[in-house]
């Protein structure tokens, strides 16, 4: 590990997770602050000594709310990384990253706090982008519809099955399994049951689309001198970035004129050479990964962009059960968001540092370096690579 | 009957894309093109991505076009398509335009018979806001 960043995230909180619309007792900015305190605590510090906040995706729990409602003692540093999707999830810890590194903040806050119910569902449509007059009058609405497009592409390309996609799928489910807090905690899935259910937008199943989940989630990031004074046990961030590969635009939230070469990928090539490259490592230096998973084909694509395998053979990867805790790379050890929660990625970033610190529920023995990627397909996508 | 709903979300061209809406309000199939360098591209922009150029053309879009990749929708995301499920939604691409994409509907074509390569040509539908919006359907090959 040649170049390090110093920082760290010393806090992890979480709020529960339910069903969209299943936290109807408190509200969006309530969550966000459960959250936040809970990171806090986790860290040791009080929550007065918070001094800076990102998020993406447009939270809108904005600082300007969250600094009277935790009665911070100074604000330094509040950050946003635009774009929809998840693909802000390791950019808002970029964020605080270099807000830390660069001295304008002592303790950042990295949060995300949903409540679908409160809001509007992300199944739904929503305008994401300046562009969506090109694609609304069309039916393509939401997320499964603007996804799928590049599955069937890869598919043509290179003859990916749906049981491939099934079983990235069966996977997370698995780990959910395993996860108290996962919302699909208590239902298995088997390869019949996937294959049998319903078409969302083809060739999308069900099972091939993420939850629709309200919860926070939020990350305490510090310098790794600060966390030697704190009772936790660091994880240290080795490299955190967002990027987005030429001329991709607005991606599958737009008018999807990437470019042909690149385009049944996650845009997350260029990015993945950077952050190799910045914390010194491989992909074969990789203990564990939590990939973005709002649809089984993002984690096909993410494995081909982050180079566990070549492109176009992520369906025989996962085919070969490198996802599970037995394989070379397991995958989104909590559930992801296919099966824990549809924390918009923040909870796999939670679970990546659960898994630097042995306390996962499906803990990977001795992990010492674990990659995690933003939402795929997106403009920024991010990834973010940590290690104890 | 359009293929799909005129109750559909249009939601407001900016400034950089309107014009593209208004040649399509007179049947007109047009991409924008840099004024310099000729690279088209879609959506419209106040800029060349190739030259930087400010300087804008519109040129025809070729007489049919080619899918690129498509869905078969059977899952609402919205009110207003909750009777015409399923749906198609294709990406259609044309000879000589790199990288330039389409997102529309073939109105004539069962989910069997959509396929990427397929050809196709444009025709035209009401949409949402009075709007004409360009649609296809399978050229016709002999
Ligand atoms: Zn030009």
């Amino acid at each position: 590990m040649s170049s390090r960043t110093n920082t760290c995230i010393a806090g992890i909180g979480e709020s529960r997770y339910t069903k969209w619309g299943g936290i109807a007792d408190q509200s969006e900015l309530s969550l966000a602050c459960d959250a936040i305190l809970a990171a806090a605590s986790d860290a040791g510090i009080p929550p007065a000594a918070i001094d800076g906040f990102a998020s993406f995706s447009e939270d809108r729990n904005e600082p300007a709310l969250l600094m009277n409602a935790l009665g911070i003692d100074e604000l330094r540093f509040t950050g946003m990384v635009w774009g929809g999707g998840g693909g802000g999830s390791c950019g808002a810890v970029a964020l605080a990253e270099a807000a830390i590194k660069s001295g304008q903040a002592n303790h950042v806050i990295v949060f995300r706090s949903l409540c679908q119910g409160q809001s509007f569902r992300f199944g739904q449509f929503h305008p994401w982008t300046d562009h969506a007059c090109f694609t609304a009058p069309f039916g393509m609405l939401a997320p499964p519809q603007m996804f799928a497009p590049l599955v069937r592409r890869h598919m043509h390309l290179y003859g990916t099955q749906p049981e491939h996609l099934g079983e990235v799928a069966l996977s997370c489910r698995a780990y959910a399994n395993r996860n108290p807090r996962a919302v699909m905690y208590d239902q298995a899935l088997t390869m019949e049951d996937y294959l049998t259910s319903r078409i969302i937008a083809d060739p999308l199943r069900l099972y091939d689309c993420c939850l629709e989940s309200d919860g926070a989630a939020a990350l305490l990031v510090t310098s790794m001198e600060r966390a030697r004074d704190l009772k936790c046990k660091p994880v240290e961030i080795l490299a955190a970035q967002q990027g987005s590969r030429h001329l991709w635009g607005t991606g599958i939230l737009g008018g999807h004129n990437m470019p042909s070469n690149t385009y049944a990928s996650g845009n997350a090539a260029d990015l993945s050479r950077d952050l190799y490259g910045r914390a010194g490592v491989g992909p074969e230096n990789i203990d564990v990964v939590q990939l973005y998973d709002a649809f089984t084909g993002m984690v096909l694509f993410a494995l081909e962009d982050f180079g566990f395998c070549k492109v176009g053979e992520s369906g025989d990867y996962v085919a070969g059960g490198n996802l599970a805790l037995s394989g070379a790379t397991p995958c989104n050890t909590s559930g992801g968001i296919l099966s824990e929660a549809y924390i918009h990625g923040l909870n796999l970033v939670v679970e990546g540092v659960r898994q630097m610190r042995g306390d996962s529920c499906s803990q990977v023995s001795d992990a010492k370096l674990t990659l995690i990627s933003g939402g795929e397909s997106v403009t920024p996508t991010s990834g973010l690579i940590l290690g104890i | 009957m359009p293929y799909l709903p005129t109750s559909l979300p249009f939601p407001s061209p900016s400034r950089d894309t309107s014009e593209f809406w208004q040649y399509c309000a007179e049947r007109c199939l047009k991409f924008q093109a840099c004024g310099e360098c000729r690279i088209p591209r879609h959506p419209p922009a106040p800029i060349c991505p190739h030259c930087q150029s400010k300087l804008i053309s519109w040129i025809d879009a070729p007489s049919f076009g080619r899918i690129f990749s498509y869905t078969v929708v059977f899952s609402a995301s919205h009110d207003a398509v909750i009777n015409d499920l399923p749906y198609n939604v294709v990406l259609v691409e044309f000879d000589g335009m790199d990288d330039l994409r389409l997102v529309s509907n073939v109105v004539d074509a069962k989910p069997d018979e959509l396929a990427i390569g397929r050809e196709v040509v444009v025709v035209w539908e009401m949409g949402p806001n009075n709007q004409l919006l360009p649609r296809f359907k399978l050229r016709k090959t002999k």
